[in-house]
């Protein structure tokens, strides 16, 4: 696994505290945190983590606050060291990397946009965003005409000469997202990127960065607290509950299987016409069935008036060449809408 | 009762007497043996002070006086504060003391630059290790709190009477705030800004001197304030090993009673004070406000 491109964490665990080595043992036999923290003073900051990204793909982080999250996500460039574990990056031994090395790989390959935007506030826009440009070494004239493609690119045309704090927090962490784009690194890390912004420009700060990511393909590690932008965005979804991981999957098996009450408790409140896809719901294929047919890829609040209206209310499930691969009945679908699913069969 | 209960228990007055003795002499042997080599080290600095002190002494009033305005509209861009310094510094020509504040002026200046050149990289280093400033702080209450007198006399006896005594202990009492406030202000730098560095792949240097110094120099310049503050507080001292200037005057005013002239001199020492204060706190408020506001 360790040769394979992408991102490779293994066995990866933090405590935070005067002496983490003396208490691993205890950590490795799964003291709970709280128990950490009172009897022995060190906080448990990540345990077993064991997560592999694979390139080209948004990975979303999830959890509430202090669940390490944002831990997990400083461990991939090393702005933290771990107690114990491995980091790879495309084949690539980060941990084993000398302090040259690493500055080289943060300069290149990986970069960062922070949660409260973390912009360098004696700096104007056009050097925020050339900021990474200038640890590369590279030329000012080329800086500006680098930075300045992608300030336009986020929508700042115009701003190059201001100072952040002249922006609002929607442009502030478009500036943020720039000065991450700008150095052309495959692995952008986001650090609860949009949670301090409002939900509309959320909403449109999502949006952005789907539609650079159609055209980049980076790998994005993603961490956010909010499910639905977690689904929205992630191809991935790792949760994570006291420094563990407790399930990874793509959005259908977090809402459709929950690993544990923990996961089921948090996706209630889910609208899942809008997240679970008539693919991963629907029987298997029937003969007799023909037309109307429902895509694969169809959320099911899209594939309801289809099949309602079908005669006998289901419908062919067909994929994106037009073959049928399953079927899908009304009950069925009002079933996984509601949230009571028949159990699901076996593709 | 016991004797000890009855009276504070000394040292007997002969041991004492030898202990102080013994360091007297230790000390004496020290500047006996060091001194001209000491002394001959600071030479260069005498000679920057002699030029500087010439250059202001021998300039035409008017231009020194444009300098100044000069400088003062650089740093503050204001147009009112640049006259206000203009009629200070007219007033005191005018009341005769241009000769003796041009000679503060220069020892001011040298003791300024020399307190910034020793007091910010201190500064940074105490900024970057607990435990330099673990050392640092209570070497610097000592410094700010040690009677002025007091260290002096280990200057005189190392260098006699003059200009170098002079300003040696003019800087020893004015670096402590920039020390202080350069290690403040870089440690006040917001932690998440200096991630975002580490993040880009910046180095010591590069973190350094491209965000936390630019980002602390609002505080370095209060720090710079305050001991450009407490070197034309030491003005009067001064004099008395030898240094001339403003405070000259005021030390004869003094012995003879003279109210006016000390009037006259103590008052040009306080529009210096304001000059210089108004200069460096406009410069440090206009990179502030360039920054505050943070919506």
């Amino acid at each position: 696994m360790t040769g394979a491109d992408g991102i490779h964490i293994g066995g990866l665990y933090k405590v935070f505290g005067g002496g983490p080595a003396s208490v691993m043992p205890l950590v490795r036999d799964g003291v709970t945190k709280q128990e950490l923290l009172e009897n022995h003073g060190h906080v448990l900051g990540l345990r077993d983590i064991n997560l592999s990204i694979a390139p080209r793909s948004i990975q979303v982080v999830m959890g509430l606050s202090g669940c390490g999250k944002s831990t997990l996500v400083r461990h991939i460039n090393r702005l933290i060291d771990p107690t114990e574990g491995e980091v790879w990056i495309d084949g690539e031994d980060v941990l084993a990397l000398d302090r040259a090395a690493l500055r080289h790989l943060r300069r290149h390959r990986i970069s960062m946009v922070f949660q409260r935007f973390a912009l360098f506030p004696h700096r104007t826009v056009m050097d925020n965003v050339g900021y990474g440009l200038a640890m590369q070494g590279v030329s000012r004239a080329d800086r500006a005409e680098r930075a300045g493609r992608w300030i336009e690119r986020v929508g700042l045309a115009g701003y190059e000469d201001s100072y952040a704090h002249h922006l609002s927090g929607g442009m502030q962490q478009r500036v943020g997202l720039a000065r991450a784009l700008a150095t052309d690194a495959e692995i952008m890390l986001m650090d609860e990127a949009f949670s301090a912004l409002d939900p509309l420009i959320r909403s449109d700060m999502r949006t952005l960065l789907l539609e650079l990511q159609k055209e980049l393909h980076k790998t994005i590690v993603f961490v956010t607290h909010d499910l639905e932008e977690a689904i929205e965005i992630g191809d991935r979804i790792a949760i994570l509950r006291d420094g563990g991981i407790v399930q990874n999957g793509d959005s259908q098996d977090i809402v459709l299987r929950p690993a544990d009450d923990y996961i089921a408790e948090f996706i209630q409140g889910i609208n899942r016409g809008r997240v679970v896809r008539v693919g991963s719901i629907m029987g298997p294929v029937e003969s007799g069935l023909d037309g109307p047919d429902c895509s694969l890829d169809a959320y099911l609040e899209d594939a309801l008036p289809v099949v309602a209206r079908a005669p006998g209310n289901e419908a062919r499930v067909v994929d994106a060449d037009g073959a049928p691969v399953g079927a899908i009945s009304l009950d069925r679908l009002i079933g996984a809408v509601s949230g009571n699913d028949p159990p699901r069969e076996a593709r | 009762m016991a004797d000890w209960l009855q009276s504070f228990p000394t040292l007997d007055e002969g041991a004492l007497r030898a202990l102080k003795k013994s360091i007297d002499a230790g000390y004496r042997a020290f500047s006996r043996n060091y001194g001209d080599a000491i002394e001959s080290f600071f030479d260069p600095l005498l000679y920057v002070l002699i030029w500087f002190e010439r250059l202001l002494l021998g300039a035409p009033w008017w231009l020194v006086m444009g300098a100044v305005a000069g400088l003062c509209y650089a740093s503050s861009r204001g147009v009112r504060l640049t006259v206000a310094v203009a009629v200070a510094f007219f007033v005191i020509g005018y009341l005769g003391m241009w000769d003796d504040t041009m000679r503060t002026l220069a020892i001011i200046f040298v003791a300024t630059v020399l307190a910034i050149a020793i007091g910010i990289p201190l500064g940074i280093a105490m900024s970057r290790s607990n435990h330099v400033q673990a050392f640092m702080l209570p070497i610097l209450d000592v410094m700010q709190t040690m009677p002025i007198f007091v260290y002096l006399i280990p200057v005189v006896m190392l260098f006699g009477l003059g200009k170098i005594p002079g300003l040696i202990a003019v800087v020893i009492y004015a670096v402590p705030p920039v020390i202080r406030l350069t290690n403040l202000g870089i440690r006040l730098v917001d932690r998440e800004v200096l991630e975002a560095a580490d993040a880009f792949g910046a180095g010591a240097r590069q973190k350094l001197f491209g965000v936390q110094l630019p980002l602390a120099l609002p505080n370095i310049m209060a720090g710079v304030n305050q001991t450009i503050m407490m070197a034309l507080s030491m003005v009067v001292i001064a004099s008395m090993i030898g240094v001339k200037g403003l405070g000259q005057p005021v030390l004869q005013a003094v012995t003879n009673q003279y109210f006016a002239l000390g009037l006259f001199n103590g008052a040009a020492v306080v529009g210096l004070a304001i000059v210089f204060d108004r200069i460096t706190q406009s410069y440090g408020r206009r990179i502030q406000a360039e920054r505050e506001a943070r919506s």
